[in-house]
Order: C-alpha cells, then structure tokens, then sequence
C-alpha cells in the first residue's frame, strides 16, 4: 500500500460494540471492590480506635458527657484532666488503691524493665545463637526439623508460661540454686522467674527474624572471607553478623517490645508490688499485670483508678509501637541493601 | 608483609601441614613452627610435561583426573594439568565447561557447597590438597582467591585489606598498617585509597572495589592467586588496570584466572588451557594454543564459531 | 619462611579450638530452646498425671480442687472461636484480596500495609481496652443503665441483642477478631501473592472481571496457604487470656454460656444457641489463669490438666495446619 494515510478497504464490522456500557455485571463489580476496600478499611479503623480509646481515657475526655460542673471533675473526666503528666512522669510511688493515691509510672515502668531486662538477657544470646546456628552451621534437613520446633514454644499460651514460671522455674531452680545456695531471699512471685520464661518466649522470635537476615547476607561474601582463610567461626562472627547487624537488632527491638507487652506470665509469677527495684528476685508490678488486676478487681467505672489503667495502657502503647516502627523502618533499610 | 618477595615463595605444605603435624604438641609457637620446617621433606622440582617449548619450570599445582561431581552430577572429567610456578595460566571455554569449578577444586572452595566430591588428586607442590592431614585454612591462606563479583566486605577500606591478618591472629596495629599499605601498593590501590582508609569500601568504584579485593588478598601472603573473571564485571579502563596488575603480580605469585575473554587470555598468560564441557581439551603455551591449536573444537572455540 | 607466618602457624591450633568450641555453644543454644519446650511439656504432663479424666472434661469448676472441671471454658472457648472464625475471615480475606488485587501502589495502600505491620506488635492487652470500650459499652453511647435489648424473632427462638453488649461472649470475639485480623491478612496476602500471575492472565484473556477471575481462578488456588494462616492464628486467639479479662470473661464460672452443656441441648432447646452468644461466659485459658492464683496446692494440678487439654486442642489445630499445607504443596506444582 502506497499511501499510510488513506485506506480503500472497508472498516470490518461486527455490529458487536467495545464501548463501555453500565451493566449489573459492571455494578456487582464495583459493589464488590467498595465491599472488599471496606474489608482493608477495619485495620484502619482498629487503629484510630485504639488510639481514639487510650486518648479518651488517658489524655482528654472525648465524650459530650464530660463537663467539669462548679469546678468539680466529673467522674468521667480522663486521667490526665486529673493528675498531672508531671508526676505521673516524677512521682516515685504507685498507688492508686490507697487513699493516699500516687500515680507516678516509674515504679510500673521499672517492673517492665527489669523483666524485659531478664527476658532480653535469657532470648538475646539464645535466639542469636539458633539463628547462627540455623543459618551458618546447620544442614537443611536439621533446620527443616528445629525450625517448627522451635515456633511451637511461640505458640504455647502465655498462661502456660506464667504457669510454669511459678509451678517449676521459681521453687525448682531459683530457690534451690540463688537461695539456697547463694542465699539471696527468693520471694514466691518474682521478676527473675516471669523473665526467665518470657526470655525462652521470644527465643523463636529472634532466632526465626535473624535467621532470614542472617541467610539474606550474600554467599559471596561467605566465600571471599572464606577464601582468606577464614574458619566458620571467622566468617559468622567476623563477616556475616557484622553485615546483618542492623537487621539484628532491630528482630532484637522487636522482640523486646514483645517482651514489654507480655502480660499473663508476668501477672501470674511477677506479683503485684509496684516497686522500683532492681532486684529480680523480688516481687514487680508491670504495667501489663497492674492493668489485668485492675480489670480483675471490681472497680467503678469512671473512677480514677479505672481511668489509670488507660493511662498506663497509653505509655504501654507508646513504647511499644515506637520501638516496632524503628525495627521496621531499620529492617527495610538493611533489605534494601540486600536486595 | 615484612618479607621480600623471594622470601614468599616458600614451601606451602609445611605451613598447611603445620596445624596437625603438631596437633599433639604444646610447644611454644615460634618452636613449632620450627619443627614443621624441620619435619617436612624438600620439595621436589616437577618438570612441566606440557611446556616443551620453554625452559623447564617448577610445577605449582598439578591435578591428576580429577573427577568432580555436585550429587549425581558430573562436571569435571578426568582433568590432568599442570600450573607452572610464577606465572599466568588462563582457564578458558564456554560457560558451564567446568573452568569455574575446576578453579574452585584447587582452593577446596567447593567444599562449602553440599553434595560435592572429587575422584583424583589435587597436588600442591607434590602434597595432595584433598589428604586428610591438610588443614583446609591454611591452603585457603596459601592459594586466594578473586571473585568474578567485587566482594568488599561492608567494613573501611583499611578492616577489609586487614580482614586475613587480623582472622589469622595478628593484632598489632603498626603491623597490620604496614600490611595494609604494602598490599594496596602491590595492588596499585593505594595512591587512591591512602586518605580514606577509614571510608567504607562500598563506595569504592567497581574496578578500585575489585583491585581492593586483590589487596586483600595478597595481604594474606598467598602463592597462588585464583581468579575468577575478575575483570568481566569491569569496564574497560578498569580491566586494563586489573590486567596490568596480573601481569605484576606474575613475578611474585602463580596465578590461575578463568576468563571468558580469550583477548584478555592472550594478553595476559602464559599458558592456557582450553576446557569443553568438564574436560580439558588441550593445554599449552598460550601463544602456540592461539595460533596454532592441535585440537578441532579448541580451533572452533577461538575463531568463536561456537561460545 | 617469616616471623609472621610462624606467629600465624602457632596460633591456628587456637583459631580451630575456639571455632569449635563457638559451634557447640550455637548446638546447645539452640537445643537448651528445645529442651525447655521438652521440661515444659514433661513438667506438665507429670503435674496432671491423673487429675486429667472424664469427670475433669465433664464437669464444671468447683472450689474443691478434686471435683473442678474444665466444661464451662471448653464450650466458651468453643464458642469463642466460633464466632471469632465467623468474623475474621470474610474481613481478612477480603482485605488481603482489596490489597493483593484490586489496590495500586497509592499512599492509602502504603498507609494500610504499615498499619497492619505495626497493629500485629501492639500487645494483646491494648486490644482487650480497645474491646471494653468499643463492645462493652459502646463507647458510653448508650449508658449501662439505660440499656436497650433488641428483640428479633426467628422461627426457634428469639435474639436478644443487649445493647450495651456488656460483658458478653460476643464482645469477646470481637475482640479477639481485631487481634487477629492483622495476622490473617498478613498470612492471606502473602498467599494470594504466592499464586503466579499466568493464571490471572489466562483468565482475563478469556474476557473474564476482576471478581470473577479471582473468585474462580485465584482464591481456589490459594486457599490452602490462606486456611493454613486462618488456623495458626485461630490458635493464637485459643490461647489468648489478658484482653478477655479485660472484657470481663469471669474467671469462676459453673455454667456454659446459654446454659448449653452439651450438643444435645441445642437441638432439644434451640433457644440456648440463640442466647450464648449474648451470655457470660469465661475459656480455657481463663480458668487455668484461676486454678494458677489458688491457694490450695491441688489446684496447681488441675491447672496443668488444663494446661494439656489446652495443649491437646491446639496441636490438634497446628497439625491440621501442616497437613493442609503439605498436601496442597504435593497437589499443586506451578
């Protein structure tokens, strides 16, 4: 053909047109795309009604109910209309059920601490060395066999874990080796125990998050230290957790943070004395098991003591999420990297 | 590297049998490496079979029909050849002939890899690399290795030339520094390096990262250098210095290299040995095999009517 | 040969030494995890030796620690899940479906997916306060005292629907389905987007829609790696204890939730289906949680039966887990 521009030959048709055209089947399709995008929507709204319930509580009454009447705080009023963030923040003492009441956190936050001091003490090591183990030393066969293994002891109820806390860990380790060995006083709940526990619990936490970035490190870097003259123990110590040690960390962060919102265990065989020590074998109040005895307890709705467990709910939150959005920020740097 | 170079070619096998031999003593480290000197015989010059054409040489490494397998999986088959010592012998053919991993058999680097074995022997200098006594660290210490990939490790400049010192045990700094320096000098690195060596190698260009890796390679004090493509990821500009730097490290050290540039081949060896698929199809001096090959597929390959 | 290389020599006997003895200590790191796990289950298993029989499974709680039983929480833990499963599947699923085949890579998108990885590390109590609030009472929208009960009528019985919910079964399941959606999604996701792209471009090829491409084509393949993650994580909510405490679930409780103790009474009174979901209700974990506080020792016994019923149940779920997968990965080869 000469000329691009101009055809002679007749347009084929067969009356059948490609043009859009509302139909029902078009409507069901839309219906089911806005029903699913609704579907994605509920993790969004379970988001702003954490946030919207811990705020409400804690921070500013959101309620219409809510007006301070001559002066007098209704009893709906959220914690901090009530104590001030600062000593909620200095005050050393924890106190809500006596009539002399403090709400300093320090106490509720040290507990926290020094059970996920103990549990990161006990995981840490435990969990980095299956990881390198998995990752560096085992054969595919062994690691198809530990790996399961080791995610049923992330799946066993934490009930069960505070259980055996108090049932095994205090009266046949703790006592027989800290008291009557080294003769420290042992109480019957302590943190040592709760931590103990909570520590082998993000064990596969740790070992199954640094395994996968320990095995994304690359082989070649395996085999150039290797080619050096490089033992395993070189390559895994000196090439391979050096290159993956962000990453690291932040399954490490991770796990604290899990450490941090463990309850049940902790309520179970840490007790309910909010002190600040740093004693392990001492009675602790976390701020996980002061809000489950609250809830256990019979107390008004309203009250000062109800609206303090938002309060700590909220700090509770704040910690951990923060510590989750460094770790996930932390591990899609080191991906990048990687990949 | 406080020794000059002629001092560096040293006997490998006592050092590689030093870890066993003296696995039952407690004797100081200075009187055990003595021992070992002591202990092992002299080694014994081999004359090269394939070099006709040139003065008679000392073989380096020698492989006797090696055999190699991944599983069920033959790659290498029946592969005798000789590296002579002190100089450049290039591995050429087309991909997956086996020229890689028959590299990679001299160094036991295949031993990472699970569900490999080997029939035949692998001699360095006479001492089967493969015998139980040797001491697989110390080979790999003795004969490096260059990857195709530049493999920087993400550590300074200075912790990646210091990496095989620093792993085999010396912990002084004015040392390690001295190492550092001399090897990044050999490595013709180290006029460009010398104010950074704090800096990360990662943001090293890919020819300095792979002159880098050379580096550190030669900081472990090796005989043998194993390359594999070390120049093919590079440009050209980076490849001519790279190739340079083979043809100055020759005087010093044996050099094996895997190329799939027969130019490069050309230019840089002195021997070549021509693989297809897993066997070696002929071996010889490098420009006697390019001019005027014996075998039909070896003329085949280098008029590159197939590869 | 150099001063260097004799140094080098003398010290690889020690470089092997610590080599080893650094691969032993990853051997018994990572078996000091296993045995713990093999304490626990033996610890266990020896303090319910013999408190573990019929009478346990079939009767209800008591304050004598010989005539305890388990009932009331496995019919709550039933219920439990039940409902949790009703809720969190069609939600879960088809939020991943939104994610994996119908969202762009927009902000919203991103905003969701970041969301999702950070709601599965709020601990499980935030979830338990979000529970009281939002279901319990409703956010004071309606005051408990003033309480409506909405009445429907179905052909067997009435539903009465309390609201406030109150301190119901259904508010715990609600609950325990936020907790767990962020898991489901994520298990649901990454198996929607293990199917190859192929069989969505075959099936559009043909003139097929979106919905009818992935109803027919994409959700049958996928559904093994979908119900694998809907199982594991079921088993998690099994196990949950803190935010049904906080909901309210009663940790003393001689009766199961619409008086419904076994299967025969729903079909004799079908009514009593209709009223657990709205009745008190405590779980298996919950009662441990109590016979764990007691004082009399015996308890600790009977808290370990439970511990094994537990144990049982949710190896049960586990294997059945495994097994869907490993035969949905025989049954399909890409």
């Amino acid at each position: 053909m000469s000329s691009a521009s101009t055809s002679s030959m007749p347009l084929a048709s067969t009356g059948a047109s490609l043009c859009r055209t509302l139909s029902v089947q078009r409507l069901k399709e839309g219906l089911i795309r806005t029903g699913l995008f609704a579907c994605a929507g509920v993790s969004i709204l379970t988001t702003f009604g954490i946030v919207a319930v811990l705020f409400s509580n804690a921070v500013y009454d959101l309620s219409p109910a809510s007006t301070s009447v001559n002066g007098q705080v209704q009893h709906n009023a959220a914690f901090f209309q009530q104590v001030s963030i600062r000593e909620f923040v200095t005050e050393t003492r924890w106190t809500p059920q006596f009539s002399e009441k403090h709400f300093g956190i320090l106490p509720l936050v040290c507990g926290t601490l020094l059970v996920s001091g103990i549990a990161a003490l006990i995981g840490i090591p435990i969990g980095l060395c299956s990881a390198i183990y998995l990752s560096e030393y085992s054969s595919p066969r062994i690691r198809a066999i530990i790996k399961p293994v080791l995610e049923v002891l992330a799946g066993i109820p934490t009930v069960v874990y505070g259980y055996f806390a108090l049932v095994f860990v205090t009266p046949y380790v703790l006592r027989p080796f800290f008291h009557d060995l080294l003769g420290f006083d042992v109480s019957l709940f302590n943190a040592a125990s709760a931590g103990i526990v909570v520590g082998v619990m993000i064990i596969p936490m740790i070992s199954s998050l640094s395994e996968d970035v320990l095995r994304s490190v690359p082989r070649s870097l395996r085999e150039a230290a290797y080619a050096l003259g490089s033992t395993r123990f070189d390559v895994s110590t000196r090439v391979v957790v050096p290159a993956a040690l962000s990453g690291i960390i932040a399954s490490f962060l991770l796990a604290i943070a899990r450490a941090m919102g463990e309850t049940m265990a902790v309520t179970i065989a840490a007790g309910q004395m909010a002190n600040v020590t740093a004693n392990p074998f001492h009675s602790v109040a976390t701020m996980t098991s002061y809000i489950v005895n609250v809830s256990l307890g019979d107390t008004e709705i309203g009250s000062i003591e109800e609206k303090s467990i938002y309060a700590v709910g909220l700090t509770l939150f704040l910690i951990t999420l923060s510590m989750n959005i460094v770790s996930q920020f932390v591990l899609r740097r080191f991906r990048e990297v990687y990949q | 590297m406080n020794s000059s170079p002629d001092t560096m070619t040293r006997t490998a096998i006592d050092q590689l049998e030093g870890y066993s031999m003296n696995a039952g003593r407690s004797d100081s480290a200075a009187t055990r490496g003595h021992h070992v000197s002591a202990v092992v015989p002299a080694v014994r010059p081999v004359v090269t079979a394939t070099s006709s054409s040139r003065l008679e040489q000392t073989v380096k490494f020698q492989t006797k029909s090696l055999d190699f397998f991944y599983g069920d999986n033959q790659v290498l088959f029946n592969v005798s050849l000789d590296v002579p010592e002190k100089s450049v012998t290039a591995l050429i053919g087309p991909s997956g002939c086996g020229k890689s991993t028959f590299l990679r058999t001299l160094n036991r680097m295949n031993d990472i890899i699970e569900g490999t074995r080997h029939t035949g022997d692998v001699l360095l200098e006479g001492t089967d690399v493969y015998a139980p006594q040797i001491d697989v660290v110390l080979l790999r210490k003795r004969v490096g290795m260059v990857f195709q990939k530049s493999t920087p490790f993400p550590k300074s400049i200075f912790d990646n030339v210091a990496y095989g010192p620093r792993v085999a045990g010396l912990k002084n700094r004015l040392r390690l520094a001295g190492i550092v320096e001399e090897s990044l000098k050999r490595a013709a690195l180290w006029d460009e390096v010398k104010d950074r060596l704090n800096k990360s190698a990662m943001a090293l260009s890919g020819g300095q990262q792979q002159r880098l890796c050379i580096a550190r390679t030669l900081a472990t004090n090796p005989d043998v250098i194993l390359m594999d493509e070390p120049a093919s990821a590079l440009d050209p500009a980076s490849t001519a210095r790279v190739e340079d730097l083979i043809f100055e490290l020759k005087q010093n050290y044996t050099i094996v290299i895997v190329t799939h540039n027969m130019q490069q081949a050309a230019r840089v060896s002195q021997q070549t040995a021509f693989f297809f698929q897993g066997e070696l199809v002929e071996t010889g001096d490098t420009r006697r095999l390019f001019t005027n090959p014996t075998q039909k597929q070896t003329e085949d390959y280098i008029t590159g009517r197939f590869g | 040969m150099s001063d260097l290389e004799v140094e080098y020599a003398g010290l690889l006997r020690q470089r092997h030494r610590i080599a080893r003895c650094f691969e032993w200590c990853c051997l018994i790191a990572t078996s000091s995890a296993l045995l713990f796990l093999a304490v626990l289950l033996a610890g266990v298993i020896w303090q319910a030796w013999g408190w573990l029989d019929l009478q346990f499974l079939t009767g209800f709680d008591s304050r004598r620690p010989s005539s305890a039983g388990l009932l009331a929480g496995i019919w709550g833990t039933f219920w439990l899940i039940l409902f949790t499963t009703i809720f969190t599947v069609p939600v879960g699923v088809g939020a991943a479906i939104y994610l994996e085949e119908y969202s762009r890579e927009d902000w919203f998108t991103r905003l969701i997916k970041l969301n999702l990885a950070n709601l599965a590390g709020v601990p499980s109590i935030v979830y338990g306060m979000l529970g009281v609030t939002a279901f319990v009472r409703m956010f004071g929208m309606i005051s408990a005292a003033d309480g409506v009960t909405m009445v429907i009528s179905l052909g067997f019985g009435t539903l009465e629907i309390p609201l406030p919910l109150g301190r119901c079964l259904l508010a715990g399941s609600f609950t325990l389905s936020l907790l767990i959606l962020p898991v489901v999604i994520i298990a649901s996701q990454e198996a929607l987007r293990a199917v190859p792209p192929s069989i969505r471009h075959a099936s559009y090829a043909l003139g097929a829609t979106d919905w009818q491409t992935i109803r027919h084509q994409v959700l049958p393949a996928a559904v093994p790696g979908i119900a694998t993650g809907i199982i594991l994580a079921l088993s998690r909510a099994m196990g949950e204890t803190a935010p049904l405490i906080m909901i309210g679930a009663l940790t003393y409780l001689a009766f199961a939730p619409g008086s419904l103790n076994s299967p025969m009474d729903a079909i004799e009174d079908p009514q009593r289906v209709l009223d657990a979901p709205f009745d008190m209700f405590t779980s298996m974990p919950i009662q441990i949680f109590n016979w764990v506080g007691q004082p009399k020792a015996d308890f600790q016994h009977v808290a370990a039966a439970g511990i094994l019923v537990l144990l049982i149940l949710l190896v049960a779920f586990n294997a059945t887990a495994i097994v869907i997968r490993n035969r949905a990965q025989k049954r399909i080869s890409w």
